[in-house]
């Protein structure tokens, strides 16, 4: 374990070099991650302008789940996204042979590749829509709420992280897979939106096939103090059977893995 | 000499593509799922009005629109300026070098034969819309669906210059990308993308009128609606092609200020 902790301190720094090497591409990375943060959020101004209440939603509810979606894209941004990316690559080029011959875990190596360090500053965006939405409604959330509430976070990025690997793993079948994260990451776009406003199909596939609803709208109402323990639990199951999901697959994927031209 | 040696390797250029386009119909697929925007903000507008309409735009009209704005942007979406920084980065962009066309030529072949199979997976989209949304909510007379039709390939052929101008920018600078994702995030705003401009304060919408965005894909959705008068959209129609002439001119200009700079990677 405590081997584990020294790698991951040792893979943050040469992230923490780069992006010091570099850091006028990831600054402008940076501002442009703020960028779309505030385009997201156009279409709810405009939308509350003409209403006060979207699906039983009011403006600043709403912003809580663009606030919890904006720290998760952070995540997703800084933690997940570029290190599960280079791996496509090395599975592509034939590469990855070198990480399977390192004496630690292969997961775990490749899901601490790569942090972009500067990309996490939508988690501090979304903290400000939070703080912002928060007085807009007028109460502190209690202790237990923010306790579960960061519980259901937590949640999120495992099902996040799940399905990353996920997507990872088809790239030992599929080549491509560059594409198919653009896919994820356009689906992901609609967890800006509490669950509630999709019906019908909509409300089906982001419910059990892409869980969006578990990701923003959940950890929405929990700080808001709107959720029951047994959601709340059975949320936070969800995330965690992910986990053990994407494992399973992880190591299934490994052991056909042949090299390239293999 | 050059223009008819082109114009004679166009035809071959169009197989080519379309080969490709049929090679990788599974990546194609994809891209094209990808494109899901419109539908998840109709999931949305139409909820909001279910009340009651919003700005004149009730269940029906949102519907129509944002499957309108789906299928042009279907239509007309172009991904060159991905394709010109990878190969300005890994060197392949040399082997288009040395080619006797230009390079701009050949970009543009590959992504217009890929439109006969945009326009498999656009088509039953439109009839479903129509046979839902029904046909009073799209334009009736041939004047609109004759300008609709230019302002479609209008609406190409500025979106391909604009990523043509950031692409050529990428001979300069390795993170053109970056401007690219700023012109992505404009366009969602203010080309009526995840709304109808309508619905924006009227000094907002009159602004829209002067920036590029707009003729990428809310005009000819608008257009196929019938929501602008025929001066209207023949004002706007002109407004387009002033914009696409002037984004080739500067993409031009700038690709051959790049190459005369650019030394290739990887020699």
């Amino acid at each position: 374990m405590l081997r584990y902790a020294r790698l991951l301190y040792i893979q943050l720094r040469a992230s923490l070099l780069l992006a010091m090497q570099y850091r006028l591409d990831f600054a402008i990375d940076a501002v442009m991650s703020l960028f779309w943060t505030a385009t997201a959020l156009v279409p709810l101004v405009v939308l509350f302008d003409q209403r006060t209440q979207i699906a039983g939603w009011s403006w600043p509810q709403a912003l809580v789940v663009v606030a919890w979606f904006t720290c998760l894209k952070g995540i997703l941004d800084g933690a997940i996204r570029p290190a599960l990316g280079s791996v496509v690559e090395s599975i592509r080029k034939g590469t990855l042979d070198f990480v399977l011959l390192k004496p630690a875990d292969a997961q775990f190596l490749v899901s601490t590749a790569r942090f972009d360090l500067f990309r996490f500053i939508n988690v501090a965006g979304g903290v400000g829509i939070l703080v912002f939405a928060l007085r807009k409604i007028g109460r502190v959330p209690s202790p237990g709420a923010f306790a579960w509430t960061a519980l259901l976070l937590l949640g999120a990025s495992f099902i996040l992280y799940a399905m990353w690997i996920l997507v990872v793993c088809l790239a030992f079948v599929v080549v491509k897979v560059d594409n198919l994260s653009y896919l994820f990451l356009s689906i992901y776009d609609a967890a800006r939106w509490p669950a509630s406003v999709f019906r019908g199909f909509a409300a089906i596939v982001f419910t059990f096939v892409i869980p969006l609803a578990l990701m923003t709208t959940y950890p929405a109402l929990a700080i808001l103090g709107q959720l029951d323990v047994t959601h709340a639990l059975s949320a936070f199951g969800a995330s965690l059977a992910a986990l053990v999901v994407a494992r399973v697959v992880w190591r299934r994927s490994i052991a056909r893995y042949t090299s390239a031209g293999g | 000499m050059t223009a008819t040696r082109t114009l004679r390797a166009v035809p071959t250029l169009f197989r080519v593509g379309f080969a490709g386009a049929v090679a990788y119909r599974g990546e194609f697929l994809i891209w094209i799922l990808s494109t899901n925007m419109p539908l998840v903000m109709l999931a949305l507008f139409r909820e909001v009005a279910r009340e009651a309409p919003v700005a004149g735009f009730g269940e029906k009209d949102f519907a129509a629109y944002f499957l309108a704005t789906l299928i042009v942007r279907l239509m007309t979406g172009s991904w060159v300026v991905w394709e010109m920084n990878t190969e300005i980065r890994s060197g392949d962009i040399a082997m288009r070098l040395l080619r006797p066309i230009h390079p701009f030529v050949h970009y543009a072949a590959d992504n217009l034969s890929a439109i006969p199979m945009r326009a498999i997976l656009a088509l039953p989209i439109a009839l479903g819309a129509l046979a839902w949304v029904g046909a009073s909510h799209v334009a009736h007379d041939a004047a609109h669906w004759a300008i609709a039709l230019v302002a479609l390939f209008g609406a190409w052929a500025l979106t391909f210059a604009a990523m043509l101008v950031i692409g050529s920018l990428g001979l300069f600078w390795e993170s053109s990308l970056s401007l690219y994702d700023l012109w992505l995030g404009l366009f969602f705003i203010f080309s009526g993308y995840l709304m109808p401009l309508a619905l924006f304060p009227s000094w907002l919408r009159g602004a829209t009128w002067w920036m590029p965005f707009r003729y990428t894909l809310a005009f000819p959705v608008e257009t196929m609606l019938g929501l602008e008068s025929v001066t209207q959209s023949l004002r706007s129609l002109a407004a387009q092609w002033a914009w696409v002439t002037s984004f080739f001119a500067l993409a031009l200009v700038l690709w051959r200020r790049g190459v005369a700079r650019y030394a290739v990677f990887g020699g």
